[in-house]
C-alpha cells in the first residue's frame, strides 16, 4: 500500500476520532454567526442619533429642513456656538445668508465627529432644503402639495438582474455580499486553523523525537505530504458536516411552513419567472417566504461550492505547507514558532481585509488584483464569486486564478519540502530565514 | 556476501566535514560494532546508509547492488539514538502502523506485533497509549518495532541506553538470536563494555574518518603492548627481578605485570622465571580493552568538533 496513504490515514482518523473534532464542528458555525450577528448589530448600534442646533441668517431653514428620527434640529434663538453641547445639541450649524448664484460656505461646528455617513445626510438634507424653498418661492406651487409630493416620491424601487447572455437572472446585491463574505470569512478560518494544526503536528513528530523513526521508513516528503493531505481531508469532512447541517436546516426550516403559504409561495415564483406581474394578491406570509427562498436561490450555488472546495483545498496546501516548513525548523518552543510565522500570517491577515473590501466593490482594481494573486486569492476570490461569474468576475480572471494557485501551491509544496527535509532532523538552535532559504534553494 | 559495502562516502556541511571518505564493508550475519566520541559523524553515516540523506559522494552496495533507498529501506531496520513515539496513539495500533510503513501488510502486521508483544510480555500494553509508559518501557517498545518486519540489516543507536539490567539482557539475547537467523546488525554506541561483549567486528570513527577497522580480537591484536600477568609464589618478595627480555611494569596480588621486550618471545620470560627457582602459578597475556584503545585514539584530538569551514 501507498506510504502516503498510510500517513493519511493515520492522520485522518487519529484527529477525526478526537473529541475536539466534534467540539470544533459544533462551535466553529456558532462562531460564525456570533460573529457576523455581532458585526450586524454593531453596524446598527452604529446609526446614533443626532440633534443639530441650526443658526440660520436666512430664516427659511426653519421651515423646510426636514428632521426625522436620524438627525432633528433645533432653532431656538437662545442657541449660540457656547452653549449647544450643554443643552443637548452634538453640533452646531451656522449658515449665512445664501446669495443666489454664488458658492457661500456654510459652518457646522461639533465636539464630537457626525461621522462620514451622518454628514453626507445633512448635506443632502439641507441641499433638499435649499431646492424646496426656491420652488416654492419661483412656482406657485402651495407649500402643502410640495409637502405632499416629496411624502408620496417613494414609489419606485431597484430589482438587479445579472446579465449572462441568454437569460437574465434575478440577484440580490444582499445575498451575494452576504455570501461573500461567509466564504471569506469561512476560507480564512479553515486556512488558520488547518495550517495551524499542520504546524502543531510536525512540531510534535519533531519533539516526539519519532521523526526519524518514520523518515527511516518513508522519504520526508512523503510524511509531510500524508500529514497535510490527513490534516486536509478532515477539513474537508469538517465542512461536509456543516453542509449537510445547513440543509438538514433548511429543509426542516421548510416543513415549518403551512402548505397553503407553501403554494402561495410557488405561484409567486412562477409568476416570476415568466415575468408576469402577481395575478392574485398572496398573503404577507408568503411574501416574507418568498422573499427568503429569493436569497437563498439568487446566488449560483453550485458554482460556488465547488469553487470554495477549490479555493479551500488550493489556499489550504498553499499555506499548510508553509506552515509545515515553519513546523519542522523549530524545536520546542511555540514562541520561536510565533517568530517564524509572522510572515506566513500576515498576508493571510492581509487577504482578510482585502476581503472586507472586495464585498463593498467586488469589481474593484485592488480586489480584481488580490483575487488572482495566489498568496490572496482564497480568501479574496471567495468573496467575489457570489456576485457573479462571468459578470463581476470573468471566466479568464477566474481561470487565472486559480491556475496561478495551482502553481503557486505546488512551489510552496516544493520548497517546504527541501526545508521540511534538513528541518526535522535537526535540533538546536532555531534556524533564521535565512538558513531556511539556503535549505530550500542551496541544499 | 557482504550484506553492505560503503565506499568513500563523503557528506560535508556548511560548516564541517560530517563524513569524510569512510569505507567498510559488512559481512552477513555479523555483529558491527560502529564506536566513536560524540560528533565523529556516526549519525550522519548511518543516516546514508538509511536513506535519510544522500551522500555527496561515493558508493553504498547493499547485498552487493547500489543501494535503492526505496526499495531496500523495507529490509533495514533502524532505531536511531533520538527516538520516540506518538504519545496519544495507542500502542498495539503504533506498532502495526509503524510495520505497515515498512511495506507489512495489515494482517500480517499484526500477527507480528501480537508475535513480539507475547515475546517481550508486553500483551497487557495493547490499548495503553505511550505516555502511560515508563521511560524503559517505551525503550522495549521501540526495539519491537524495529525488528518487527524482519530486516536483513538491523541498525541500533544506543539501543540499551534507559535501560535496567534485566531489559538489558532481553535485548541482549534478541540481538544473538537475530544475529543467528541472519540478520546483519549495526550497533552504535559510546559503552565499550557492551561492544567487548557484543560486537564481532568494529570500525572506530572520529572526525568524520575511520581511523581503525577489524574483529575485535584482531583490534586487540594490533595494540597489545606484550603484556603480561605472571602469577607467582611469593611474587613481592625478594627484589624486583631483572632480564634483558622483559620489564617489570606493575604488580598485583600474587602476580607481576611484565612487558616482553621487542625481539623476545614469552618463552624467554617463563625460562627466565624457572631458572631462577620461583614457582609460576599462571601466565597470561593481557590484551588492551576497547576503551583503553577508545581513549588512545581519540585523545588529543578535540572532541568536541570544531566548527572548521570545510576546504574541500
Amino acid at each position: 500500500m501507498n506510504k502516503t496513504w498510510l500517513i493519511t490515514r493515520r492522520e485522518y482518523s487519529t484527529r477525526v476520532r478526537n473529541k475536539t473534532f466534534l467540539l470544533s464542528t459544533f462551535l466553529l458555525p456558532l462562531m460564525v454567526i456570533v460573529f457576523i450577528v455581532g458585526s450586524v448589530l454593531i453596524a446598527s448600534q452604529g446609526h446614533s442619533r443626532h440633534r443639530v442646533a441650526v443658526m440660520d441668517a436666512n430664516g427659511y431653514f426653519k421651515d423646510y429642513l426636514r428632521g426625522d428620527s436620524a438627525i432633528s434640529f433645533g432653532f431656538s434663538a437662545d442657541l449660540d456656538t457656547t452653549n449647544y453641547a450643554e443643552k443637548g445639541y452634538t453640533a452646531m450649524l451656522i449658515i449665512p445668508v445664501l446669495p443666489e448664484k454664488q458658492k457661500t460656505v456654510y459652518r457646522l461646528k461639533y465636539k464630537k465627529q457626525l461621522g462620514l455617513a451622518a454628514a453626507a445626510d445633512l448635506e443632502s438634507r439641507i441641499d433638499n432644503a435649499i431646492v424646496d424653498h426656491m420652488i416654492y418661492q419661483k412656482t406657485s406651487i402651495s407649500r402643502s402639495m410640495l409637502d405632499s409630493i416629496r411624502k408620496s416620491s417613494h414609489i419606485a424601487q431597484m430589482k438587479s438582474f445579472e446579465d449572462n447572455g441568454k437569460v437574465a437572472k434575478a440577484s440580490s446585491q444582499g445575498a451575494s455580499t452576504a455570501v461573500g463574505y461567509v466564504s471569506g470569512i469561512l476560507i480564512y478560518m479553515l486556512t488558520f486553523i488547518y495550517g495551524a494544526a499542520v504546524m502543531r503536528g510536525v512540531m510534535e513528530e519533531k519533539t516526539n523525537r519519532i521523526a526519524e523513526v518514520i523518515v527511516s521508513s518513508v522519504k520526508p516528503f512523503q510524511l509531510m505530504m500524508g500529514k497535510i493531505t490527513g490534516i486536509g481531508a478532515v477539513g474537508l469532512t469538517q465542512f461536509l458536516l456543516w453542509v449537510i447541517f445547513l440543509f438538514g436546516l433548511m429543509i426542516f426550516a421548510q416543513m415549518l411552513v403551512p402548505h397553503d403559504v407553501l403554494k402561495e409561495v410557488q405561484q409567486l415564483q412562477q409568476a416570476n419567472a415568466m415575468g408576469t406581474p402577481t395575478a392574485m394578491p398572496a398573503s404577507e406570509t408568503a411574501q416574507k417566504v418568498y422573499q427568503a427562498t429569493g436569497f437563498l436561490n439568487s446566488p449560483n450555488w453550485g458554482l460556488i461550492l465547488t469553487c470554495f472546495l477549490f479555493y479551500f483545498i488550493g489556499g489550504y496546501l498553499f499555506y499548510s505547507a508553509l506552515f509545515a516548513a515553519v513546523g519542522s525548523a523549530v524545536n520546542e518552543d511555540i514562541q520561536e514558532a510565533q517568530s517564524l510565522m509572522l510572515p506566513i500570517t500576515m498576508p493571510v491577515i492581509f487577504s482578510f481585509f482585502i476581503m472586507t473590501i472586495a464585498v463593498q466593490d467586488p469589481g474593484g482594481q485592488l480586489a480584481t488584483w488580490a483575487s488572482i494573486i495566489p498568496f490572496s486569492s482564497p480568501i479574496v476570490m471567495m468573496a467575489r464569486i457570489p456576485f457573479g461569474v462571468p459578470g463581476t468576475v470573468p471566466w479568464w480572471q477566474l481561470g487565472l486564478s486559480m491556475a496561478l494557485l495551482v502553481a503557486g501551491f505546488i512551489f510552496t509544496v516544493w520548497m517546504a519540502g527541501k526545508i521540511y527535509r534538513t528541518g526535522i532532523l535537526l535540533y538546536g538552535k532555531k534556524p533564521t530565514w535565512k538558513t531556511m532559504w539556503k535549505w530550500a534553494f542551496k541544499a | 556476501m557482504d550484506i553492505l559495502q560503503v565506499k568513500d562516502l563523503k557528506k560535508y556541511f556548511s560548516s564541517q566535514k560530517a563524513v569524510d571518505s569512510i569505507s567498510f564493508r559488512l559481512g552477513k550475519g555479523s555483529i558491527f560494532g560502529l564506536l566513536g566520541p560524540n560528533g565523529a559523524g556516526k549519525t550522519t553515516l548511518i543516516r546514508m546508509i538509511t536513506g535519510i540523506f544522500y551522500p555527496d559522494e561515493g558508493e553504498i552496495l547493499f547485498e552487493e547492488r547500489p543501494f535503492n533507498p526505496v526499495k531496500d529501506i523495507v529490509h533495514i531496520g533502524y532505531m536511531p539514538e533520538e527516538r520516540g513515539l506518538y504519545k496519544k496513539m495507542k500502542i498495539g495500533e503504533q506498532a502495526v502502523y509503524l510495520a505497515q510503513l515498512k511495506g507489512l501488510s495489515k494482517q500480517e502486521a499484526t500477527r507480528k506485533v501480537k508475535e513480539w508483544f507475547v515475546k517481550f510480555e508486553m500483551q497487557t500494553w495493547w490499548n495503553k497509549k505511550v505516555e502511560d509508559l515508563s521511560k524503559g518501557m517505551g525503550q522495549k517498545l521501540q526495539f519491537v518495532t524495529t525488528v518487527l518486519h524482519e530486516p536483513r540489516l538491523i541498525i541500533l543507536d544506543e539501543p540499551f541506553s534507559g535501560l535496567d539490567p534485566v531489559n538489558s539482557n532481553l535485548i541482549k539475547d534478541q540481538i544473538h538470536t537475530l544475529a543467528r537467523k541472519g540478520s546483519t546488525i549495526i550497533f552504535s554506541t559510546h559503552r565499550m563494555e557492551q561492544v567487548e561483549e557484543i560486537c564481532d567486528h568494529i570500525i572506530l570513527v572520529n572526525r568524520g574518518q575511520k581511523i581503525l577497522d577489524g574483529s575485535v580480537a584482531g583490534v586487540k591484536q594490533q595494540f597489545k603492548e606484550n603484556l603480561f600477568s605472571i602469577g607467582l609464589e611469593d611474587a613481592n618478595t625478594g627484589p624486583p627481578p631483572a632480564a634483558d627480555a622483559f620489564e617489570v611494569v606493575g604488580s598485583k596480588e600474587g602476580a607481576l605485570i611484565v612487558k616482553i621486550q621487542d625481539g623476545h618471545r614469552p618463552n624467554d620470560v617463563l625460562s627466565y622465571f624457572i631458572s631462577k627457582g620461583r614457582n609460576i602459578t599462571a601466565f597470561t597475556e593481557i590484551l588492551p580493552s576497547l576503551n583503553d584503545i577508545f581513549i588512545r585514539l581519540v585523545e588529543g584530538t578535540p572532541l568536541a568538533r570544531q566548527f572548521a569551514p570545510v576546504t574541500a
